[in-house]
C-alpha cells in the first residue's frame, strides 16, 4: 500500500465539502485517508496584500511546519485564490515526489466566470485537481494521456476534459492496482 | 508529457522565488530545467547546452537581459528566448524581438499563456532544427562532386566556377556540345547563396520560337489557343534561385529584345496578362555558338551579349584535355556498374589507349554513351577494345611501341589534327612554345595533310 493521505481543510473552505472527497480518493489511491481537523489560522500568514491572493509556495511551507515529520501525504484544500509569484494564479501546487500539496477550489467554481453554480461539476473539478496534486507528491509528472488526472491543465476548460482517474501508466508508476 | 522529457528549459532571473517556482512548474511537465541567477551563470550553462527554450528576465543587475540575449544567441541561435519583465515597455519589447527573442511576456504570467508560449517556442525550435538538417542534406546532395577531371584546364574551370558562385554575377558558359555546360551551371548554383532555391533550366534551342515567350514568362488563361490554365513562366519559377538559359545563341531577335528588358528590370508580364511580375533570379547562360560572329552578322544583339557575358567560363573540348579521359572513363564505369548492377570495374589497357586517342567530337557526353554501351557488351570484369564501337574509326595510328617518344609523336599529331594544323593553338594546348613545336614536327617528320 502506498503512503496514506492526510486531508487538511483550510478554512474558510467547507469542511463538509472536503470530507466528501475522502471516499473517492480512497478508491483512486487505494490507501488510508485521514481527514484532519480544519485549520483556521494558517492562511493569514501567506496572504499577499499587493496581489490580494495567497502564496501557495508559502502555504506548503506552513503546512510542512505544522505536520513534519509525516509519513503520509498532506493535502491542504482551500477556497481562496492561490498564486506563485511568477504566475497570475495556480489551481494548486505540490512538492514533486515530496510530502505536501495544496489545492484551491476558487477558480473551479462556475460562478466566478459569471455562470450558474454547478455543484456536481465543482465537486468533479475539485476531485480531479486534488488527485492531480497528490499525484505529484507520489512522484508523477504531467501525463500525455488527455483523460488522465495527471494531464497538465492551465485553464478550467482543460480540467473538464480530464477524469479523476489515473491512467494505467501512472498507476503502474506509483504501484497501485486497477 | 513524454515529448517534453527530451526538451530543456533554462531560466535566467535574479529573483530566487521566480527561479524556484518556474523550475518546479516546468519539472512537473517533465522538462530538463536549470536556473541561473545572473548573466555569467547563464552563459556558463548556455555553453553546456543545447537549451530548447530560455526564459530570460529583462531587468537584472549587471548585464541586462537584452545584452545577455545577444550573447546567448551567439552561442546558440536556435534556442528560443522568451523575455520576461515586470516593467513592460514597448521599446524594450521591440528591441528584444528585433534582437531575435521568440516572444516577450510581462510578469506575472498567465499560466495558460505560459503553457502555450513554451509549446509554440518548442515547435519553433523543432522546425529550425529540421530546417538545419534539411539544409545540410541539400548541401550534401547538391555539392560539387560530379565535376570529374584532373587536367589543369578542368581545374581552372572548377576554380572559376566556385569563385563566381559566391557572387550574383551573370555567367556565360561556353563550350562545344557535350562538354558539360549544364553541370557547370548547376555547380555554380549549388555553391551560391541561392542554392536553397531552384535552378530552372530552359533549353532555348529545344522550345519552338512561338512557345518560348510563354515558357519563359508564363501565360494567363485564354492567352492563346490551348492556354486553358494560368501558368507560371520559368523566370517566375526561378524567383530566389537561378535560371539557366541553355543554347542562348538560338534565341530569335524578337525574344532577344524581351530578354534584354527582363534582365535589366527583373520584371515582366505573363503572355496575355497585364500585371507586372517581379522576380529575383540569377542568370547563367550557355552556348556552343560563336556569338561574336553572330553579332557581326546581326543575328545576335550586341547589348544582350554584353549583358550576358559578364563572366565567361570556357570548357575545353575533351580532345584538348586527354588526361581527363581515363578518370572520366573510370567514373562512368563505376556509375553504370551501380545502375546496371554489373561487376565490370575497369577499362583494360588496350581499350583505354583507344579512348585516349579518339577525338571525341561529342565530348564527355559521347564518352559516357560509349562507356554505357561497352558496359552492356563487356563479357568480363573489364571493358576491352572490342567492346568499343569505333575500332576502325580512330583517326590516329597506335604507336608502334610504348616509348615516350612514340607516345609524344602520336599526341602531337593528334593535337595538330584537332586544331587543323594551327601551330599557335597547338602550341598553347601542348603548353610548349611554337619553336619547340616546329622542332618536334621536324623531328617526327610530321606533315600537314
Amino acid at each position: 500500500m502506498i503512503a496514506p493521505i492526510r486531508i487538511v481543510p483550510l478554512l474558510p473552505v467547507s469542511s463538509e465539502f472536503v470530507s466528501s472527497l475522502a471516499h473517492p480518493l480512497h478508491s483512486i489511491f487505494q490507501t488510508e485517508i485521514i481527514l484532519d481537523l480544519p485549520l483556521d489560522n494558517i492562511l493569514t500568514a501567506v496572504y499577499d496584500d499587493s496581489r490580494l491572493q495567497y502564496n501557495s509556495t508559502d502555504l506548503i511551507r506552513e503546512l510542512l511546519n505544522r505536520f513534519s515529520p509525516s509519513s503520509s501525504k498532506i493535502i491542504g484544500i482551500t477556497s481562496v485564490d492561490l498564486f506563485v509569484p511568477i504566475l497570475t494564479y495556480v489551481f494548486g501546487e505540490a512538492q514533486l515526489d515530496g510530502t505536501a500539496a495544496v489545492v484551491s477550489t476558487y477558480r473551479l467554481d462556475n460562478t466566478i466566470y459569471g455562470l450558474d453554480a454547478d455543484p456536481i461539476l465543482f465537486f468533479q473539478r475539485s476531485l480531479i485537481e486534488t488527485v492531480h496534486e497528490l499525484g505529484h507528491t507520489y512522484g508523477l509528472y504531467h501525463c500525455k494521456d488527455q483523460e488522465c488526472a495527471m494531464h497538465s491543465s492551465t485553464a478550467v476548460e482543460d480540467i473538464d476534459l480530464k477524469s479523476a482517474m489515473l491512467c494505467k501508466n501512472c498507476r503502474d508508476q506509483i504501484g497501485i492496482g486497477d | 508529457m513524454s515529448e517534453n522529457k527530451k526538451s530543456s528549459i533554462l531560466i535566467v532571473d535574479d529573483e530566487p522565488i521566480v527561479r524556484e517556482s518556474l523550475t518546479k512548474w516546468f519539472r512537473q511537465d517533465g522538462f530538463r530545467v536549470e536556473a541561473a541567477e545572473h548573466a555569467n551563470a547563464a552563459l556558463k550553462l548556455m555553453e553546456k547546452g543545447p537549451w530548447d527554450v530560455v526564459i530570460l528576465d529583462i531587468k537584472m543587475p549587471g548585464m541586462s537581459g537584452l545584452e545577455l540575449l545577444k550573447r546567448l544567441r551567439e552561442i546558440d541561435r536556435n534556442a528560443q528566448v522568451i523575455m520576461a519583465t515586470a516593467f513592460a515597455s514597448v521599446e524594450s519589447a521591440v528591441q528584444a524581438l528585433k534582437d531575435g527573442a521568440f516572444d516577450y511576456v510581462t510578469k506575472p504570467i498567465d499560466p495558460d499563456h505560459l503553457s502555450h508560449l513554451v509549446s509554440n517556442a518548442l515547435q519553433q525550435r523543432k522546425l529550425e532544427d529540421e530546417n538545419s538538417i534539411l539544409r545540410e542534406h541539400i548541401t550534401e546532395i547538391s555539392g560539387v562532386n560530379e565535376i570529374v577531371g584532373e587536367s589543369p584546364q578542368m581545374k581552372r574551370v572548377t576554380d572559376l566556377s566556385l569563385t563566381v558562385a559566391q557572387t550574383d554575377t551573370t555567367v556565360m558558359i561556353r563550350g562545344e556540345s557535350g562538354t558539360g555546360k549544364e553541370l557547370i551551371a548547376r555547380t555554380i548554383h549549388a555553391n551560391s547563396s541561392r542554392r536553397y532555391f531552384p535552378i530552372i533550366t530552359v533549353n532555348c534551342g529545344a522550345v519552338a520560337e512561338t512557345l518560348l515567350e510563354s515558357e519563359l514568362f508564363g501565360h494567363e488563361r485564354g492567352a492563346f489557343t490551348g492556354a486553358q490554365y494560368r501558368r507560371k513562366g520559368k523566370f517566375e519559377m526561378a524567383d530566389g534561385g537561378t535560371i539557366f538559359l541553355d543554347e542562348i545563341g538560338t534565341v530569335s531577335p524578337k525574344m532577344q529584345v524581351e530578354l534584354l528588358r527582363v534582365i535589366e528590370t527583373k520584371q515582366f508580364t505573363r503572355v496575355g496578362g497585364n500585371d507586372l511580375i517581379s522576380s529575383d533570379f540569377r542568370i547563367i547562360c550557355a552556348t556552343n555558338k560563336n556569338l561574336e560572329s553572330a553579332i557581326k552578322d546581326g543575328s545576335f544583339r550586341e547589348d544582350l551579349y554584353y549583358r550576358l557575358n559578364v563572366f565567361s567560363v570556357l570548357i575545353p573540348p575533351l580532345r584538348e584535355r586527354r588526361m581527363d579521359i581515363p578518370v572520366l572513363a573510370q567514373f562512368f564505369v563505376k556509375k553504370y556498374a551501380a545502375i546496371m548492377n554489373r561487376t565490370v570495374s575497369e577499362v583494360s589497357g588496350d581499350a583505354m589507349d583507344m579512348l585516349i586517342r579518339y577525338d571525341w567530337p561529342g565530348n564527355v557526353r559521347e564518352l559516357e554513351n560509349v562507356i554505357e554501351r561497352a558496359m552492356v557488351l563487356a563479357q568480363s570484369s573489364s571493358i576491352h577494345a572490342n567492346d568499343l564501337p569505333f575500332q576502325n574509326s580512330t583517326k590516329l595510328e597506335m604507336p608502334k611501341d610504348d616509348t615516350l617518344e612514340a607516345m609524344e609523336r602520336v599526341h602531337i599529331e593528334s593535337i595538330l589534327a584537332s586544331s587543323k594544323w594551327n601551330i599557335t593553338r597547338s602550341a598553347e594546348i601542348l603548353d610548349i612554345d611554337r619553336v619547340t613545336l616546329y622542332n618536334k614536327i621536324a623531328k617526327y617528320g610530321l606533315k600537314k595533310p
